[in-house]
């Protein structure tokens, strides 16, 4: 190390900044209290902040900040969805994403690399069609392509998947990209905490007092909090939350696997997801191949994974990218995945006046995370649910009102 | 849990079973309200604990009910479906 370097951080004038203020205590109260630490309650925080003056607001994180599916996810954006509320929707969240950078003054690795979802059946490529066309009505770029396309975006490609299964066509989305997960949650964190909000981590929610059909506090494992706003962002711990309130819904948990592979060179740009083979890839900024496959076929809230999962997913990468088979991979891991039964999320206002519901995010929440700070932020600030998640609210099981976004990742169809 | 003891054919590598949800007794569709019905259609149970289900060793068919902790993922039990208790 150069010498100067060495003087200059040993320099006391120099420190480096944290990304947070540490908060020894939780106040009494506040106006609003987060339940997670995640992206979506990072960002709910930061849009009530910024966008609605309100900065009397604490984050509850029982782990670390983006500990849960925020750092767990494959980490890839796009809004090439089936349903006009899922398209309208994740559309705002892609064009919230493109200047998140400059927003944050933090590069997320925000890459476009565009993202094909690749057909094996004729009735795969229907699906794709239909899909297209929803999207492109709604402005978003999405058209279907010839398999010669796919080829020529990644070469590497066996097009016909070991013989068994030849690529039809695809479904092209330009604007699909990758970013940094880690980097989103702290920029939303850093924002929010600049802003006012405080952030607890190691604070786990114990309890949530309801009386009169109004929410009146929060137990934590750090003290009593009163409030009358809370917003439960908490991906797959969200039944534990909503047994607390006493709430009824149809999420149900399953682990969801990813893995990576060792560094290498550079040679996929493109993503491709495979709905029939249950894969999906993209390369990283350091080379390592991101994998992930379908969701766990049993209920389970832990994030163990398999060998079954490792064992399943190569296979089939290999049907598509034989010369894979020297590539070790280097690490595995699992999130707990909160499925609803339409793969829409669930979101709004619940039976309990002043309790917020961002959940039901399943395999498809990261992408969202800009989207639904700001329509969160906005439904607590005027206790009206958002024009765009309307389509999301727990209601519409009841009342027999489904939304059916078979567009959602690891869903096949 | 990587094996999984199917009442009928012993203990057989989990891969071989289906998982079909937690056991839950259906209200009668002639009288229920559309609440009731929609309660059950949709809501589950989803919060961690120890839960009944149903389970089906896809190779030779047989459905039956399997006891085990959500969280932990371990079987407690499994037998062969006798009624609601």
């Amino acid at each position: 190390m150069p010498w100067r370097l060495l003087r200059f951080a040993l320099n006391k004038k120099h420190p480096e900044p944290r990304m947070f203020t540490f908060h020894e205590k939780l106040k009494p109260s506040y106006d609003v209290v987060i339940i997670g630490g995640g992206g979506h309650g990072l960002s709910a925080a930061y849009y009530l902040a910024r966008e609605h003056g309100i900065t009397n607001v604490c984050v509850l994180e029982k782990g670390y900040i983006g500990g849960g599916n925020t750092g767990r996810n494959t980490t890839i954006i796009r809004s090439n969805y089936l349903t006009p509320e899922g398209v309208q929707f994740y559309d705002e969240s892609v064009r919230l994403w493109q200047d998140l950078s400059e927003d944050f003054d933090l590069n997320l690795f925000y890459a476009n690399r565009g993202h094909f979802t690749l057909a094996h059946t004729d009735s795969a490529l229907r699906t794709m069609r239909w899909r297209a066309e929803v999207n492109k009505h709604y402005g978003v770029a999405s058209e279907v392509v010839g398999p010669e396309v796919v080829k020529e975006a990644a070469p590497m490609i066996d097009i016909t998947c070991a013989g068994h299964s030849p690529i039809l066509g695809a479904l092209y989305h330009a604007p699909g990209s990758v970013a940094r997960h880690d980097a989103v949650a702290w920029g939303y964190g850093r924002g929010a905490d600049q802003r006012g909000v405080e952030i607890h981590q190691q604070t786990e929610v114990l309890g949530i007092d309801v009386e009169g059909g109004k929410v009146k506090g929060v137990r934590t494992s750090k003290g009593y909090i009163s409030t009358g706003k809370v917003l439960c962002a908490v991906a797959g711990s969200t039944p534990r939350i909503l047994k607390m309130v006493d709430v009824k819904s149809p999420i149900y948990i399953h682990p969801l696997q990813a893995m990576v592979s060792e560094p290498v060179k550079p040679w996929l740009d493109p993503i491709l997801v495979s709905g029939s083979l249950h894969v999906y890839i993209s390369q990283s900024a350091r080379g390592e191949l991101v994998m992930g496959a379908s969701l766990d076929p049993y209920e389970l809230h832990g994030t163990r994974s398999t060998l079954d999962f490792v064992e399943g997913l190569t296979s089939h990468m290999l049907e598509m990218f034989p010369f894979l088979s020297n590539v070790k991979v280097m690490r595995q891991w699992a999130g707990m995945a909160d499925m609803t039964p339409d793969f829409a999320p669930v979101m709004g206002k619940t039976p309990v006046d002043g309790f917020y519901l961002d959940s039901g995010w399943g395999t498809w929440g990261f992408k969202a995370t800009p989207v639904c700070g700001k329509t969160m932020a906005h439904t607590i600030a005027t206790d009206t649910a958002h024009p765009l998640i309307t389509g999301f609210s727990l209601d519409r099981f009841r009342n027999y009102a489904l939304t059916g976004e078979k567009g959602a990742a690891s869903v096949g169809h | 849990m990587k094996i999984m003891t199917c009442p009928l054919n012993g203990p057989r590598p989990v891969s071989e079973f289906f998982y079909w949800g937690e056991l839950r007794p259906m209200p009668n569709p002639a009288t229920a309200s559309d609440d009731a019905w929609a309660d059950y259609v949709f809501n589950r149970n989803g919060a961690p604990g120890l839960k009944k289900e149903w389970w089906c060793h896809t190779p030779s068919n047989t459905w039956f009910i399997a006891e085990r902790d959500t969280e932990k993922d371990v079987v407690l039990k499994t037998y062969f479906y006798e009624g609601d208790q």
